[in-house]
């Protein structure tokens, strides 16, 4: 928007155009879709949890160790994602590329760590054809894996127009909201640690 | 792959669809060349972002599938109409029914009504265009690229004909080998991306863009019918994408979520996909309810009546409608305490429902009715909908309908719902804002004759099939014995769809015969009893801003003030300020066309093109997140000019 709104400076910049406040509240009611899709898969994958044919149960397969690392780097990344947003309201554009840096650097470490354990479990004779269960586990994970990496290309390309563009409502409208996807992704996480991890460990176990 | 494999060969109705497929394609290129045409089909259509532009073509799109999902309807009726028939053999039966039921829901009572949400509701709560023109435009065009990749099955690698429902394992690579499933998926995958972006958007644009003083409880009953099925359009439809994935993954990649190898389910594919699909029925009718309301409100000439219990019956439907999806398959075998709590469940919608049906009478109570098209269609609803309603509840009741399950009983019940509801609704709503659309009504004579040989073929076709069906009759058989007696009512079931046939040919050659001789309408209350803000516009075809000047809003009905108080409303050149409108885009069309590569690589499993299709979108994506997108300015002058402001 060309013309002039009249703002107290407490308004923060990506609230500060029609286009930032429209595109917040649209994306805030995209998450909400996003949290349908997760529950249906969540309800597939709980159902089929004890569908393992003749393939591995979980319990045989599940580290807690490769697990714990990612869920850890996610969890810091959705903290220094949270600082990164913190510094662009301070105008602070430096601290907001070393923030969100860091934290696309620490969600690429997520993904290694995931990738590593795909493979892993291919190896020992688990893929997405070995069983109900396995289909099930793979396309939640993965699901959550792909956003993930559509999340770091996409906030990449985000800042890349941050640098060319500098600090404008609309730009800070963007970050903010890749801010709430990266969010969005975390709380994601730690339902798939509790839903599939731990109870894969704990109830597959007897 | 072999030519004869890739083409659909060896049927004399496939060979005629091909040459007039193929006829239709020459005529129209040859048309846009010779009257040099393309530049205006590009700038005026397929970059437009405009939301009165985008329903039109929704619903011109609606109308194609109409006539598609008719012929396979009229096709299925000629094979019934006389037991042991040779006229279609099982498995071209089997397509047919197939992609006439999901032709029907998804590619023509959904975008018919989504056209007409485009085309009103911004008008209705004066807005210049909805929240995300840009994203508007990818909604439709996604929605038409997978109407597209589903029909074109029918020439290019075959039908699918697993059901609209899809059920496995009977949709497994097993037992429906081939490229057909594909198309469903990918298809409605693909369309499924613009619904959901579509919920989104026009949740915003209620949300966020209404008119100064218009409240949440003053808005037009079709904004808030259209409010409320965004709201189940955001939760449901998601459902449906991962069902789509998974099955996809089922035939592609050999997953095993609903295979009967693997430990896999099959009964979890009905639960999700009825999870969406009830869900559905009622993203289909609240709209249509939402227009009747205004439609008998207006020709009554009373307010409408109960408008909070209206809005309270709407948010309970929609709360009920994901609560109810097992009553889809009561013979599954979940036990009574499931079925029992689905059973009540089930009814209970009835309630909300009836107090919308009363409501609707009493507004027309002591009403002065004028009896325009719209208007019969409105109470052709009333009285036939409460037929499916009441059959409904006949089904509803768990232990009777292990008698109904799977019988013409049911395809009698939701055809009354679906028909007198959805589209009488689509057909009433197309009347009733056609002048807002052309600037022209569609002539009355012929719309009588359209309603009278609709309604009267829908009940000689659809009424006998309830004893049909409770004589035992299955649905989805593509034949039956003479022994059987059901040839009479089959034979009166089918003369009644050739009458609804007749019927839809009238309303076609009504649109013809109105472009030629209607009277051009001249101000923006077409019908002068317009109650809504859509016909506070200052010319009949409202200009692509909207309004000149923002309306203000000061109760319900805010036409009917400004008519009885015979307020001025003319824009004053002081309050003309300069609009601020978006740019037209081609990246939709593009990006959509890539889906469409996308969506036909996966079909055949050529993997590579899938890849070169998902790029080409996500470039598109990219192209898109670095435009700047400022739009531009109408100015005072050229609003000046529009208006016709003389000063």
């Amino acid at each position: 928007m060309a013309h002039a709104e009249v703002h107290d400076h407490n308004t923060p910049l990506e609230y500060q155009s029609e286009t930032g406040r429209l595109n917040i509240l649209g994306f805030w009611i995209f998450l909400g879709a996003e949290i349908a899709l997760f529950s249906t898969l969540f309800a597939t994958y709980l159902v089929l949890m004890y569908r393992t044919a003749d393939g591995p149960t979980p319990h045989e397969l599940f580290e807690l160790k490769g697990v714990l690392i990612e869920t850890f780097l996610l969890l810091t990344s959705s903290f220094t994602c949270g600082i990164a947003i913190h510094e662009m309201r301070k105008r602070n554009r430096t601290g907001l590329f070393v923030w969100m840096i860091i934290t696309l650097a620490l969600g690429a470490g997520f993904l290694g760590y995931e990738i590593y354990e795909f493979v892993t479990y291919v190896h020992e004779g688990a893929a997405l054809g070995t069983s109900a269960f396995w289909s099930g586990f793979f396309v939640i994970v993965g699901t959550h894996g792909l956003h993930v990496t559509m999340g770091i290309a996409w906030i990449i390309l985000i800042l890349i127009q941050v640098a060319r563009r500098g600090l404008t409502p609309q730009t800070s409208a963007k970050v903010f909201i890749s801010s709430l996807y990266w969010h969005f992704l975390d709380v994601v996480w730690i339902f798939i640690f509790t839903a599939v991890y731990l109870t894969g460990m704990v109830l597959h176990n007897g | 792959m072999k030519w004869d494999e890739f083409f659909v060969t060896g049927d004399p109705l496939i060979y005629g669809a091909d040459v007039s497929i193929g006829l239709t394609v020459i005529g129209l290129l040859f048309y846009l060349t010779y009257f040099k045409k393309w530049q205006w089909l590009w700038k005026e259509w397929l970059t437009t972002v405009d939301h009165k532009k985008l329903g039109i073509m929704y619903i011109a799109s609606a109308v194609l599938m109409l006539f598609r999902g008719g012929v396979d309807a009229l096709l299925m009726r000629a094979q019934l109409a006389v037991p042991d028939a040779k006229f279609l053999d099982a498995q071209h039966y089997n397509e047919i029914f197939t992609t006439h039921g999901t032709i029907m829901i998804i590619f023509m009572a959904m975008p018919f009504l989504i056209g007409l949400i485009n085309v009103v509701i911004p008008l209705q709560i004066g807005a210049r265009d909805v929240a995300f023109p840009y994203l508007n435009a990818v909604s439709f065009w996604t929605f038409f690229i997978g109407a597209m990749l589903f029909n074109i099955s029918f020439v290019i690698g075959g039908s699918p004909s697993a059901g609209w429902t899809a059920y496995m394992p009977l949709a497994g690579n097993e037992l429906s080998p081939g490229p057909g499933q594909n198309y469903y998926l990918l298809g409605l995958q693909i369309s499924g991306i613009g619904t959901l972006l579509t919920g989104i958007n026009f949740l915003v644009t209620i949300l966020k863009m209404r008119a100064p003083g218009m409240t949440l409880f003053r808005m037009p009953m079709f904004t808030w019918s259209a409010l409320i099925t965004m709201v189940i359009i955001v939760f449901a439809f998601p459902i449906l994408t991962v069902a789509l994935a998974l099955m996809t993954f089922d035939r592609l990649f050999g997953a095993h979520f609903f295979t009967l190898q693997g430990a896999g389910m099959d009964m979890l594919w009905a639960n999700l996909f009825w999870l969406w699909g009830h869900p559905e029925v009622y993203i289909v009718i609240l709209p249509a309810f939402g227009m009747f309301s205004e439609i008998i409100s207006t020709f009554a000439r009373k307010v409408l009546f109960g408008y909070k219990a209206m809005v309270w019956a709407m948010v309970l439907i929609a709360a009920y409608s994901f609560l109810v999806w097992v009553h889809h398959f009561f013979t599954m075998g979940t036990g009574a305490a499931v079925n029992t709590a689905f059973s009540i469940s089930t009814m209970l919608i009835g309630i909300p429902t009836g107090i919308k049906i009363f409501n609707w009478l009493f507004t027309m109570y002591k009403g002065k009715i004028s009896f325009t098209t719209p208007m019969l269609w409105a109470l052709g609803f009333i009285v036939n909908f409460v037929v499916g309603g009441v059959t409904g509840v006949m089904l509803a009741m768990a232990a009777a309908d292990y008698q109904y399950h799977n019988t013409y009983f049911l395809v009698s019940h939701f055809h009354y719902v679906l028909i007198a509801g959805t589209v009488f609704g689509c057909f009433a709503g197309l009347v009733f804002w056609y002048p807002k659309m052309f600037g022209y009504k569609l002539n009355e004579r012929i719309g009588k004759w359209v309603f009278w040989l609709f309604m009267i073929g829908f009940n000689v076709c659809f009424f006998p099939q309830y004893f049909l069906g409770l004589d035992g009759m299955p649905r989805r058989v593509y034949t039956y014995s003479a022994a059987s007696g059901w040839g009479d009512l089959n034979m009166v079931s089918t003369v009644g769809a050739f009458v609804m046939g007749i019927g839809f040919l009238a309303l076609v050659y009504n649109i013809y015969y109105s472009f030629r001789y209607s009277e051009r309408e001249n101000t923006g209350d077409s019908w002068g009893l317009g109650r809504t803000l859509e016909w506070a516009t200052t010319s009949a075809v409202p200009p692509h801003y909207n309004f000149a000047v923002t309306p203000t809003v000061e109760g319900l009905d805010p036409v009917v003030a400004i008519r009885n108080d015979k307020k001025d409303v003319t824009p004053k050149l002081a309050d003309i300020k300069p609009i601020h409108m978006p740019d037209n885009s081609g990246v939709p069309f593009v990006m959509a066309s890539f889906f469409f590569v996308a969506g036909f690589g996966l079909v055949f499993e050529w993997y590579w093109m899938g890849i070169v299709g998902l790029i080409g979108v996500f470039i598109t994506l990219i192209i898109r997140s670095f435009d700047k997108n400022e739009g531009y300015y109408v100015s005072v002058d050229e609003i000046k000019e529009t208006e016709r402001i003389t000063v």
